[in-house]
C-alpha cells in the first residue's frame, strides 16, 4: 500500500508502516506474530488498531517502538518516522528517538510503573534522558505535567508512589509521563482497559485533548470499539498479525465489510438496544500464529463461508484489497459483503437498525 | 514504623522465652539424669542426691526454668544449693548477668563457653557471606544478561557442581590439595585479631569460609540469575526502554534494584543460620567455634551448653529477621507506606 491510499484524505502521512513483519524464531517453527502490516498515520490524527488478544496489535506498536531490539525477534519491512525508516536505525539512535519522539502509554500502569520509585521521579527521568536539566528544572517540568493531566496537588502528588495513587490517576500519570518531551506519535496500548468505566471516559477525553493541543499523532489499541468509535479517525482490524480490515472509523463501524469485524460489533453489549438483541459471541479460538488455518485466517470461525463459491476462503488467502465502498479496504472473499451485512447480521444484532434501513 | 521495630522487638523477647521453654522441656524428656552425669562413675543413691540438689536439679521442671530466666536477668551463683556455697565458699563460681548456666562437663560457665567460640563462628560466617554474596550476585547478573549463551550455561554449570558435592568433601578435599599436597596455603588455624592482626585471621579464615560460602553461592548464583530475569520481563522494564534510557541505566537502576531485594532477606536469614554455627566445617578445620561446641556438647550430654548454644542461635536467627523486615521498609515503599 502506498501513501495515496491514505484513507482519511487530510495530511501527508508522517508514520508509514509498510509491510511489518515481526517472526519469532521458536523451536517449534517461527510464530509471525505480525505478518505483512501496513497503515499510515498522519500528525493530530488517531488511528484505532482493533483486535483480540494474540492478533499482533501490541506487538506490532512494540515494533515501531524498537522494544524488540535485543529479543530474538526478526522485524522486517519499513517503519518510516517523518521520512527516516526506524528499522534500519542504530540501537543508539533508536534510544535517542524512544520517549522523545514516539511514546507509549500501557495498558497497566500499576505493573507499569517501577514500584520503589515515586511517580514524579519516574517522569522526571523520563524527561531527563532526553533533555539537558537539572533536577529542579526536571521537578517543575514535571509538575506542570501533572497539572496539565488533571493530578490535584501536583507538587505533593510528584513524590507519592505509583501504589499510593488511585488506577486513574496511575493512568494520568503514565500519561503525563509519555507526553512529557512533545512525541510526535504516541502509542497507546489497551490505555483504558484496567480502569473503571466513568474512568475510561476521562481518561479518553484527556488524551484527545491533549492531542489537539500537542497536535500529537496517536494509534490507539483496544478491543473496544466504544473507544475506537470515540477517539479514532481510522480503524484497522487485525485477525491473526494482518489487518483484515482498513479505512476511515464511520466508514469500517458502519459498513462494515469483513465477517470477524461483524463478529466483534455482534458482540459489543449495547444498552440502548432492544432486550430482543442478541449478543452474539464469535465462535472458536484465534488461530495459532505458529500454524496459521491455510487461506483465509479467519475461516474456521467464520459463519459465510457458503457464500464464497467453491474452496476458496480455505485455500486461498485474500489480498487486503479496495472494496466497492471509497477508501475502504477489506481482506475477504464475500463479493458482495455489504448485501450480507444489512440483511443477515444486522436484524440479528440491532433490529431497530435494519427496520430503518 | 518505629513502633514497629519496637513490637518486633517485644514479640522476639517472648519468641526467644518460649524457646528457653521448649529447650527445657526437651532437657527433662532426655534419659539421663544430670547429677548421677555430673557425679561420676563411682556415685551411690545418696551422693548422687546430694548432687542434685547442688546443682538444683531437685526442684521441679517450672522452678528450674524460672531460675534459669531469673538468672539471665540477674546473674547466679553456682552451685545453686545456698547450704552447700555457705559451706565451701572456695568452689563457689559467680555467673554474672546474662547467666545461660554452668556447665559441668566443662567446669565453666556456658557463657564463657560461647563467647570463646562465638567470635570464631562470626569471623567465619561474615568472611563467607561476603564472599558467597558478592561472587553469588556477580555471576547471577551474568548468568542472567547472557541468558542461553554459553557464558550462562558455563557458569549455571558450575554452580550445579558446587551445589552437588556435600561441604564435607569440598572441605577434606581443599586440605588434601590445596594445603597438604600443593601447599599453596598455610594449615588454617583460628587466630584471633588480637593475637595475629588482620592479615593472619584473614589468612587463616579463608579457606575454611570459601569452603562454607561455596555451597551457599551455588543457591545465590541461581537465586539472582531466576530473580534478575523475573524482574527483566516485568511490565516497569518495558517502560524504562520505552522511555529511551540506555541500557545500563534500564539493569541496574530499574533491573536490579527489585530483583535484589528478594535477596535481602536469604542472606539475613542464612546468616542467622550460620551464625548458630557451621557445624561441619567448623569440624572439619578443627575450628573451635559454635558448630563445634555443639557437637562436643551433644557428644557429652552437657545440656546446659546446648541450651545456652540453642538460646544464642535462635537469639541471631531473631534479630535478623527482625533487622531484614526493617531493611525491607526502607527499600520498598509499599512496605514503608503501604
Amino acid at each position: 500500500m502506498t501513501a495515496s491510499l491514505t484513507t482519511s484524505g487530510t495530511p501527508a502521512p508522517f508514520l508509514e508502516v509498510d509491510d511489518l513483519k515481526v517472526h519469532f524464531p521458536t523451536s517449534d517453527g517461527i510464530v509471525k506474530a505480525t505478518d505483512g502490516l501496513s497503515f499510515t498515520l498522519a500528525r493530530g490524527k488517531t488511528l484505532g488498531i482493533v483486535g483480540e488478544s494474540g492478533s499482533g496489535k501490541s506487538v506490532s506498536s512494540s515494533a515501531i517502538l524498537g522494544l524488540h531490539r535485543g529479543t530474538s525477534a526478526k522485524v522486517s519491512g519499513e517503519i518510516r518516522l517523518d521520512g527516516v525508516d526506524l528499522l534500519t536505525l542504530s540501537n543508539e539512535d533508536m534510544r535517542l528517538h524512544r520517549g522523545k519522539d514516539i511514546a507509549m502509554i500501557f495498558q497497566d500502569p500499576l505493573s507499569a510503573m517501577h514500584p520503589y520509585y515515586s511517580v514524579g521521579a519516574q517522569i522526571a527521568e523520563a524527561y531527563r534522558v532526553h533533555n539537558k536539566v537539572g533536577r529542579k528544572a526536571a521537578r517543575s517540568r514535571v509538575v506542570d505535567m501533572l497539572e496539565l493531566v488533571g493530578i490535584p496537588q501536583p507538587d505533593r502528588r510528584y513524590d507519592a508512589y505509583p501504589h499510593q495513587f488511585s488506577g486513574g490517576m496511575r493512568q494520568r500519570a503514565m500519561i503525563a509521563m509519555a507526553l512529557i518531551n512533545d512525541p510526535t506519535l504516541v502509542i497507546a496500548d489497551e490505555p483504558t482497559t484496567a480502569l473503571d468505566v466513568t474512568v475510561q471516559a476521562q481518561i479518553l477525553d484527556l488524551l484527545g485533548n491533549l492531542q489537539k493541543e500537542f497536535n500529537t499523532g496517536v494509534i490507539i489499541i483496544t478491543h473496544d470499539l466504544g473507544v475506537v468509535a470515540e477517539m479514532a479517525d481510522d480503524v484497522l482490524v487485525m485477525y491473526g498479525g494482518r489487518a483484515v480490515e482498513y479505512g476511515p472509523c464511520n466508514e469500517v463501524l458502519t459498513h462494515p465489510e469483513m465477517p470477524y469485524t461483524w463478529g466483534l460489533l455482534s458482540s459489543v453489549p449495547n444498552l440502548t438496544a432492544d432486550t430482543n438483541a442478541r449478543m452474539v459471541p464469535i465462535p472458536g479460538n484465534p488461530p495459532s500464529l505458529l500454524n496459521p488455518p491455510t487461506g483465509c485466517a479467519f475461516h474456521p470461525r467464520c459463519g459465510f463461508r457458503d457464500e464464497v463459491p467453491g474452496q476458496l476462503c480455505t485455500t486461498v488467502l485474500p489480498d487486503l484489497e479496495a472494496s466497492a465502498r471509497p477508501g475502504h479496504l477489506k481482506r475477504c472473499h464475500l463479493a458482495n459483503p455489504d448485501r450480507i451485512y444489512e440483511i443477515k447480521v444486522l436484524p440479528e444484532i440491532a433490529p431497530e437498525l435494519a427496520k430503518e434501513a | 514504623m518505629w513502633a514497629y521495630a519496637a513490637r518486633r522487638c517485644v514479640i522476639g523477647v517472648v519468641l526467644l522465652l518460649t524457646l528457653t521453654l521448649v529447650t527445657f522441656m526437651l532437657f527433662f524428656a532426655a534419659p539421663v539424669n544430670q547429677a548421677r552425669l555430673a557425679c561420676g562413675k563411682i556415685c551411690n543413691e545418696q551422693q548422687i542426691a546430694v548432687t542434685e540438689k547442688a546443682l538444683g536439679y531437685d526442684k521441679p521442671f517450672y522452678a528450674q526454668w524460672g531460675s534459669f530466666v531469673r538468672g539471665v536477668v540477674e546473674g547466679r551463683k553456682y552451685p545453686l544449693d545456698p547450704e552447700l556455697r555457705a559451706a565451701a565458699p572456695e568452689i563457689v563460681t559467680d555467673c554474672t548477668a546474662p547467666c545461660l548456666g554452668y556447665s559441668q562437663f566443662n567446669a565453666k560457665t556456658v557463657n564463657e563457653l560461647l563467647t570463646e567460640a562465638a567470635p570464631v563462628t562470626i569471623s567465619l560466617a561474615v568472611l563467607a557471606v561476603v564472599i558467597w554474596l558478592f561472587f553469588g550476585v556477580l555471576l547471577g547478573i551474568m548468568s542472567a544478561i547472557t541468558k542461553g549463551s554459553i557464558i550462562d550455561r558455563g557458569i549455571v554449570g558450575l554452580t550445579l557442581i558446587a551445589f552437588a558435592f556435600p561441604t564435607f568433601f569440598i572441605a577434606v578435599f581443599f586440605l588434601k590439595y590445596v594445603v597438604v599436597k600443593w601447599g599453596l596455603l598455610a594449615y588454617p588455624a583460628y587466630t584471633p585479631i588480637a593475637e595475629g592482626g588482620v592479615g593472619a585471621w584473614f589468612g587463616n579464615l579463608f579457606l575454611p569460609s570459601f569452603t562454607l560460602a561455596l555451597v551457599f553461592l551455588a543457591s545465590y548464583v541461581r537465586i539472582t540469575r531466576a530473580f534478575v530475569l523475573e524482574s527483566l520481563s516485568e511490565d516497569y522494564i518495558r517502560t524504562a526502554r520505552a522511555k529511551g534510557l540506555k541500557g545500563r541505566t534500564v539493569l541496574f537502576k530499574h533491573g536490579l534494584r527489585a530483583a535484589l531485594t528478594p535477596l535481602v532477606t536469604m542472606t539475613g536469614l542464612d546468616f542467622a543460620g550460620l551464625l548458630g554455627g557451621a557445624i561441619i566445617t567448623e569440624r572439619v578445620f578443627a575450628y573451635p567455634g559454635l558448630g563445634s561446641l555443639t557437637v562436643d556438647a551433644s557428644n557429652a550430654w552437657d545440656l546446659p551448653t546446648i541450651i545456652g548454644v540453642v538460646l544464642v542461635a535462635g537469639a541471631f536467627v531473631i534479630l535478623m529477621n527482625i533487622i531484614v523486615d526493617i531493611a525491607y521498609a526502607f527499600i520498598d515503599p509499599r512496605v514503608r507506606l503501604g
